[in-house]
Parts: C-alpha cells; structure tokens; sequence
C-alpha cells in the first residue's frame, strides 16, 4: 500500500490524498494516514519542482565534481561527505564505487563560483586528495523528466 | 453540322456483393465531425495511449541499420515463433511446436480473418457474443459464414454462458469465437464458465476461435488462456497479439497458434495474401517478449489507477457502471437520460467536447450503453468525467 502511495506522489507530487484514494481504493483517511507516517519516518524527503532554468533565463551553472579522499585515522568517510554536503551549493552528493569516491553535484551562479567552491572550501577539507570538475554544458533529462522534446501522443480520435 | 455535346455520365461503380453485405460504419458522421473540432478529450480510442517502450523501438531501430528490410519466412522468423512458443509455455503452460503450430500475422485483425477463411464453409454458423469486436461478425461474413449473436448482460457480468450458446447450435455451427477481456465490455470470463463453454466444444466438435489480445491487460484477476484448459488445445485456434499489452499498435503484430492442420490451412491464405508481417515488426516483437516484462506491469498498474477513478466516476455521476477486470474499457450504462447511446454520444461530443463510443456500435445489445476507454492520462479522465457529470445532471430523466 505505501509502495503505490509513492509511486503515484513521486509521479506527480500533487495529487491529492482524495485522488489517490480514487486511484487505489484506498480510503482517503488511510491515505492521508500512510502519507504522514512517510513523512515522519523520512521516506518521503521533500515535495518540489523539477525546474528548467534554462528557461527561466536565470543565469546559473551545474558542475559534476569527483572526489577521491584519503582516508584518515578517526574520520571516516561519512564524516567528510558531511562537511561536504553542508554546503548549499552541493544539490546532490552520493559515496561511488569506482576510481573516485564521492560524486557532488553543485549549482552555482557561473563559473567563477562554482571554481571558487572547488579551490576555496571543498580542496581546503582535510581528506580531500583530488577533484575533477566536469562542468555541465545541456541537461537532457532531468530525474526521469525529458527536458525538452518530451513525445506527445499523436493517436486518431476514434478508434472502435 | 451540330455537334451533339456528350455530356459526361458519372459511371456507378459495381461492388461486389461481399463488400456491399458489410454494414457501413453508421457513426461514421460522428467521427468526422470529431477530427474537426478542437479541445476534445476522446475517450473513444482503443488503443494504449503510451509510446512504445524504447527499448522496443530501440531493437527495430537498430535491425533497419543493419539492413534487415527483406522478407521473413510467411511463417514469421524463426526466432520470434521460437519465442513465442516459450512465452505461451511460460504464462499459459500450452506447448506450441513453433515451426508448425504458429503463425505470425499482420494483427490479431489478419490472424481473425485467415482463421474464418480457412475454417468456415458458405452457410457455416458461428456463434460470437454480443457486444463485440466490432470485426468479429465482419470477418464471419467475410468468410460466407453467418453470424450468430449471443446476447450477454451487465447483470451476468457480460459474461457468455454455455447455456445460451448451447440453445443456438445446430447441425450448422462451425465455431465459437471469443474474445475475453472483452473489447468493448472489459469483461473477463471465469475459469469456470470457460470450461463449460470448452465442454461444449468437445460435445459438439466446435472450434473455439479465442482472441486474446487484451489477456495480459487484467486487473486483480487471472485471464485464463482458453487453449491451457484440458483437451481444449486441439479445439482452440488462439489469436494474439503486441498492439494493447505492448503498446504497439502501428507495428501490426499478431499471431495464430493452432494444431498443425489449422496453421497449415491459414499459412496457405496468408501466404497469397499477405507474404509475410513486416520485418521490422517481428524484430520489434521479439524485443517485447525478451526483454522482460516489467514495462508491461507498468502500464498495467497504471491503466489500473485509472480504472478505478473512471469507474468511481461513472458510478458518482449516476451512470451505473459494471467494474470490468480487463482490457481498458468502462462500459457505462447511460439509460437514465432516456437516450439511445447513439444520441447520448452525438449529443455529448456537441455540448460537452467528450468523445465516447455509442455501445450499438458493437451489437444490438450495446444500447443503452456507451464505450469509455480509460487509456487516456488521468487529467483527462478527470476532467470528462466533469463535463460528463454536467451533461446527465442535464438530462437525467426521473
Ligand atoms: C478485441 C480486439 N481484437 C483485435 C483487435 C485488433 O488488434 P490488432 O492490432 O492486433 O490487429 C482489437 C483492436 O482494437 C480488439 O479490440
């Protein structure tokens, strides 16, 4: 039951308990009860917009930011990722396998901020031993969401 | 000297009595009065309303790259009916032979056609029930073989029953063909009715034509794959198809599995007719069967969520509505505004925008009820279900 609750919200996150009630037959009470025990309990993290700033002509830059660290006696990895996804410009920062250990997704203004991020705060914290900056030049699709050219459904009218 | 001006006669054309017999599509008016209006929201398709999965456009993307544009065996490539094969043994337990018992078809429709043609003699009955597929009693005429409509009821469930059609057979029946989840009824038959329609067969030596295009599209209930119950496979021609479960009804995709005989019979036709399904489509179908089955639950779960809004909906506007398990179609009974369904859709389409298909489309006993196809997003659905609220509240009859 809360599987298909979060399925239908992270579809669309404004559909009304009512709505989905209709959509599963579960009663609204219980829908409404479910959803803020998710809420609670931090399965449901936040309730917000997938924005195209593109359009929105505001001026901003997205960067992939790799970060090898060395791990240090006391401080384990988690600790550093802490002092990393602390800062509001990291959006998105996940522990990676592979020839690097954390991946940071960072928005910022232009390119001299986001630069100044890399070699000001992030390469000053102790167990950081390298970064990589791969500057985003076009975001295509957007947390399952096609950002431009999305595919519209062309079907006849009437079909028996 | 005058010149006798020949004025030009417009020349009737001759049609062959075959296509004449054939009733015109009488709600033909009503769709080209549809494609000419804007902000329509249609719940009168019957097809899915997603694309087709991508990594199914992928596959047959990539085989047009490497020139795979020739034709295939009129059979159907040997990878696709070997899969198929599998695919029948895996969900429905039926053991085909792929290189004798299957035949790969432009569509159920194809598969529907070559399947009367090859088993129906002039005069041969078969009994079909009412409402249906709308080319179920076309293609029986198109074979020279007569129609016999079995009426079926919401209050039954839409369901055929054995006792009905055991009334109906003579020394003339042929066949029965089913179609279940229905098209347009989303009715589903129990195993145990199935079986007594197969016990039928057996007693009478029927054929049991069971198009089962919508039988993965089921809602908390099983489809029962007719060929799967006892004895029954050798009295079973099964049409399927990729159009509704795959969402891949432009690829024209079907197929005919049979005992040998059968197969034979049919290849012979398709081979004249038709040469073989597209190339690409084949590819296209294989993709669908091997790579695995969840983009199918997905829509399933979805046509889901909004089955029990369209119903839930009909139900609150005071259209009754029978809950069907299968295919993507509500069948809402319209009698409360006095109208027949034909007027109701006419009416609907001109005040309100809502384009629904009139139930007489698909037999005698579709009247008093109209076809809503929740194949449609939910936004849609929502709002028709506002514009049809206001229209009954108008002209509900007390
Ligand atoms: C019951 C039924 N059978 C067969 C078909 C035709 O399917 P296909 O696209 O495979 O020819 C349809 C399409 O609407 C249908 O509803």
């Amino acid at each position: 039951m809360l599987k298909n609750i979060l399925k239908i919200l992270e579809n669309d996150a404004r559909t009304t308990p009512k709505q989905i009630s209709d959509m599963t037959g579960i009663p609204r009470a219980e829908v409404v009860k479910v959803i803020k025990q998710a809420w609670q309990d931090r399965i449901i993290l936040k309730y917000k917009a997938i924005v195209n700033w593109d359009k929105a002509e505001n001026e901003h830059v997205f960067a992939l930011i790799e970060v090898k660290l060395e791990p240090e006696k006391d401080v384990g990895f988690d600790s550093i990722a802490e002092r990393i996804y602390r800062f509001p410009q990291a959006r998105s920062v996940y522990l990676v396998s592979g020839t690097y250990d954390l991946l940071v997704l960072v928005l910022g203004k232009n390119n001299h901020e986001i630069a100044n991020f890399v070699s000001q705060k992030l390469s000053h914290i102790d167990g950081v031993k390298a970064t990589n900056t791969q500057f985003v030049l076009k975001r295509y699709k957007e947390d399952g969401e096609v950002v431009e050219g999305k595919e519209e459904v062309k079907r006849q009218p009437v079909v028996l | 000297m005058a010149v006798q001006k020949r004025v030009p006669q417009k020349r009737k054309q001759h049609i062959a009595a075959r296509a004449n017999k054939l009733s015109p599509s009488g709600i033909r008016k009503f769709f080209d009065l549809l494609s000419s209006m804007e902000g329509v929201i249609s719940l009168g398709v019957g097809e899915p309303d997603f694309p087709t999965p991508w990594h199914i456009r992928e596959a047959a993307i990539e085989s047009i790259e490497q020139g795979q544009t020739m034709y295939t065996s009129n059979s159907g490539t040997p990878e696709l009916r070997k899969e198929l094969a599998r695919h029948l043994k895996t969900y429905h337990g039926v053991d085909y032979d792929p290189m004798s018992e299957i035949l790969i078809t432009v569509g159920v429709s194809e598969a529907l056609d070559l399947a009367m043609r090859a088993m129906i003699d002039p005069g041969d009955e078969v009994i079909h029930p009412d409402p249906s597929f709308v080319a179920y009693s076309s293609s029986i005429i198109l074979a020279e073989g007569v129609p016999a409509a079995i009426p079926t009821y919401e209050e039954t469930n839409f369901e055929l029953s054995a006792t009905a059609i055991e009334k109906r057979i003579t020394r003339k029946t042929r066949g029965i063909l089913i179609g279940f989840p229905s098209n347009p009824t989303g009715a589903v038959m129990s195993k145990q009715k199935l079986t007594e329609i197969a016990e039928l067969a057996r007693k009478h030596n029927l054929t049991v034509f069971s198009d089962e295009i919508y039988g993965k599209l089921v809602y908390g209930v099983e489809h029962t794959c007719f060929a799967s119950l006892p004895g029954m496979k050798e009295h079973t021609i099964l049409l399927g198809g990729f159009s509704k479960a795959y969402a891949m009804t432009g690829w024209r995709i079907g197929f005919a599995a049979a005992p040998k005989e059968i197969i034979t019979a049919m290849t012979k036709i398709h081979q004249y007719t038709m040469m073989c399904a597209s190339t690409m489509g084949q590819v296209a179908a294989l993709e669908a069967l091997k790579g695995g089955q969840d983009c199918v639950t997905e829509m399933v779960e979805e046509y889901n969520r909004r089955r029990l809004v369209i119903v839930k909906g009909l139900c609150d506007i005071g259209l009754s509505c029978f809950e069907p398990k299968g295919a993507f179609y509500a069948f809402p009974s319209i009698k409360c505004t006095g109208m027949t369904s034909e007027e109701f859709a006419e009416r609907l389409l001109a005040e309100e925008k809502v384009a629904v298909v009139p139930g007489s489309a698909f037999g005698a006993c579709g009247e008093g009820y109209v076809r809503c196809c929740y194949a449609t997003a939910l936004s849609d659905i929502e709002e028709a279900l506002k514009r049809m609220k206001r229209f009954v509240n108008k002209y509900r009859v007390k």
